[in-house]
């Protein structure tokens, strides 16, 4: 059964890139950018996940590890005359200004970078529970954008940067989002992950069972951030500019979005509503501009898109709170329990 | 007068008397704004234990009521903010009863993502409703006037704000202490299971506690649109989250904490602009920075106590 399913898994990989193959020879660039998107909120969509869903620490600092990870594979990708271009207020700090590394190893590192300074939020910081957790978070994350704003010489202050190399294609985005599901699934099912969900569900219990709480919670929050470390990287490489005011709180709500409908505390769930809010926004879209129905013409009014958006976010949380997934998975067990006409397989109570 | 000013230039770096005490009346000015609106954090938070997210959204929204008050209907500038005010109040209600009351017997994490949805709600209704360009909040020339000490010359509404905002304070004071309004929402605060089994109507008292904060909220917004006369839906999101650090230094669920913390937050703000110009970049990191500081070594604030917690 165990090989059955993990055969059955390696198929799906499989059908997977030769839909990605077969989306890249078809569909054209704006398309293109919208599957690139889905992928990157899967991979950011999950590091929350892993820190808000499992591991019940409500963390609302995401937007700062992403800028984290963004400005890095921005700075170690870019040409030196483009670097030159855009830091004309203030030249650029010196060994950075000509350092160069491979898109993968730029990434990686933004990781690294994104997940020390997760360690080094998350050391203090998770001594605080519930709300003032969630404040020290954003905090933070606000912190992290103030000074990216004033390193003039680092990340060219407000003026952003512009004309980073558009290394990230549909390859690398679904590639990193399947080896962060891949990663990520199996960190859940192994005894650091029963260790999170232990104390997401009570921490005192989970305490007094032996678990290192400030060890477990630590470790969530700083594999959290390095993959949204990586996920902004690959957003900025997308984008091709950022500049500090793309982090703003904005963004996390963006995240926190996909988890709750999704469900706090499901991969599957994370995947599927990272694609269904990402298409879902561009769909609204036609909200913003002007529709004509028969002699009718409405006019369009900006900001309309984002009105429903936020609307859908409280139905959900208001009449749907756990999410598409809620804490379920879909998974090949669960399948096979829809599709076979047996009875239970063991006999038991289906659990 | 020279003596005194020769030797507070020593201590200072330079900065003389009279420009000193522009900063501060400027600090004092600007605390009594985050007071204001960190009195409304504190009493949800006391009550509920609830971030309310929306209430820097719910000062946004007076500033509008208060506009088009003025610019469309043409109202005098007093009956206009009056009825922002109560306008505001109101709103304060329907959010608690659509956003928030569902949701009461929730996990909290939902509540507070109820919070933050609700803010985002309200930003892009302003966005969409009011345009998303700033506006200029309509001036009164009785309280923008100008008067000269000296060689300095300060708004006047520098004085009023911290006076307005002491008048309400002891209102507020008066209300919850000695009328019956203020007892039941003291006694919803300590427990509101037991005050509703006591007799309280809890469902009235949290609506009219959220009445109260979002028009003290309403009253800090006029009087910042006043100071600062440049309105936009996104104007609540940094004073509200800077009302809310008060409470937090403050001690949140105390009022006379929250308006220490405004204070404190006030005139730090701008005194460390005055003394450190080259941080002046760094000003809206400072408040977050103070608020990690408390956090970590008293998470409580300076007014509040330790609560332990059930098993």
């Amino acid at each position: 059964m165990k090989q059955k399913k993990t055969l059955l898994t390696v198929i799906t990989i499989f059908v997977l890139f030769a839909l990605v193959y077969l989306a890249d020879q078809t569909l054209d660039p704006y398309k293109m950018r919208i599957l690139n998107l889905c992928a990157i909120y899967v991979v950011l969509g999950l590091s929350m996940n892993l820190i808000n869903g499992f591991t019940g620490l409500f963390s609302l600092g995401h937007a700062g590890f992403m800028a984290v990870g963004a400005y890095t594979t921005a700075i170690l990708t870019m040409p030196d005359v483009v670097k030159g271009q855009n830091f004309f207020m203030a030249p650029m700090m010196k060994p950075l200004d000509t350092a160069h590394v491979p898109f993968f190893l730029a990434l990686l590192i933004s990781g690294i970078l994104a997940g020390v300074v997760g360690y080094l939020i998350g050391a203090p910081a998770l001594r605080l529970r519930g709300d003032y957790l969630a404040i020290a978070t954003l905090g933070f994350a606000e912190i992290i954008r103030v000074v990216f704003t004033n390193m003039q010489s680092v990340t060219n202050g407000a003026l952003g940067l512009k004309g980073i190399p558009v290394s990230a294609n549909i390859w690398w985005t679904f590639g990193v989002a399947l080896v962060t599901v891949l990663v990520i699934g199996s960190l859940i099912n192994s005894s650091y992950g029963r260790a999170f969900k232990a104390i997401r569900e009570d921490e005192i219990a989970a305490e007094s069972m032996g678990i290192n709480l400030f060890k477990h919670k630590v470790l969530a929050f700083t594999i959290g951030a390095f993959f949204a470390g990586i996920g902004g990287g690959l957003l900025g490489s997308l984008l091709g500019t950022i500049d500090p005011l793309m982090f703003r709180f904005f963004l996390t709500f963006n995240v926190l979005l996909i988890i709750i409908l999704g469900g706090m505390g499901s991969i599957t769930g994370t995947i599927i509503s990272a694609f269904i809010i990402t298409i879902g926004g561009e769909l609204l879209r036609f909200l913003d501009e002007s529709m004509t129905i028969g002699n009718l013409v409405i006019p369009g009014i900006s900001g309309m898109r984002m009105v429903v958006f936020s609307a859908l976010l409280m139905i959900v949380v208001l009449f749907f709170n756990r999410g598409i997934m809620g804490t379920k998975e879909l998974s090949w067990d669960s399948f096979f329990n829809k599709f076979s006409k047996k009875p239970l397989a063991k006999g038991g109570n289906k659990q | 007068m020279m003596n005194l000013n020769a030797v507070f230039q020593y201590f200072t770096n330079g900065m003389d008397l009279g420009t000193f005490l522009q900063h501060l009346t400027n600090g004092i000015s600007l605390g009594s704004l985050y007071a204001l609106v960190a009195i409304g954090y504190t009493m949800v938070y006391g009550t509920l234990r609830l971030i309310n997210f929306a209430h820097g959204d719910v000062f946004m929204m007076t500033t509008y009521f208060a506009f088009y008050g003025v610019s469309t209907f043409m109202l005098p500038w007093y009956v206009s903010f009056i009825l922002a005010v109560i306008l505001t109040g109101a709103l304060g209600m329907l959010l608690e009863k659509g956003a928030y009351r569902p949701l009461r017997n929730a996990p909290k994490i939902s509540i507070m993502i109820s919070a933050i949805g609700a803010s985002f709600l309200l930003e892009n209704l302003a966005v969409v409703l009011f345009g998303g360009r700033p506006k200029a909040f309509p001036s009164v020339k009785v309280l923008t006037d100008s008067v000269q000490f000296g060689s300095v010359s300060i708004q006047k509404l520098t004085f009023v704000i911290p006076i307005v905002t002491i008048i309400f304070l002891f209102g507020l004071l008066y209300l919850l202490n000695h009328t019956k309004t203020g007892m039941a929402m003291r006694a919803v605060a300590k427990d509101y299971e037991t005050a509703g089994i006591m007799g309280v109507n809890v469902n009235l008292t949290i609506s009219q506690t959220f009445a109260i904060g979002s028009m003290l909220a309403a009253v800090g917004g006029i009087m910042w649109g006043l100071k600062f006369p440049q309105i936009a839906p996104l104007m609540g999101v940094m004073p509200g989250l800077k009302a809310f650090i008060a409470a937090v230094i403050g001690g949140i669920g105390n009022i006379k904490g929250a308006v220490i913390g405004g204070f404190i937050l006030g005139i730090g703000e701008i005194m460390i602009v005055a003394f450190l110009p080259s941080l002046s970049g760094y000003r809206d990191a400072f408040a977050f920075v103070f608020l990690i500081v408390i956090l970590l070594f008293k998470p409580t604030g300076i007014t509040g106590e330790k609560i332990a917690e059930k098993v």
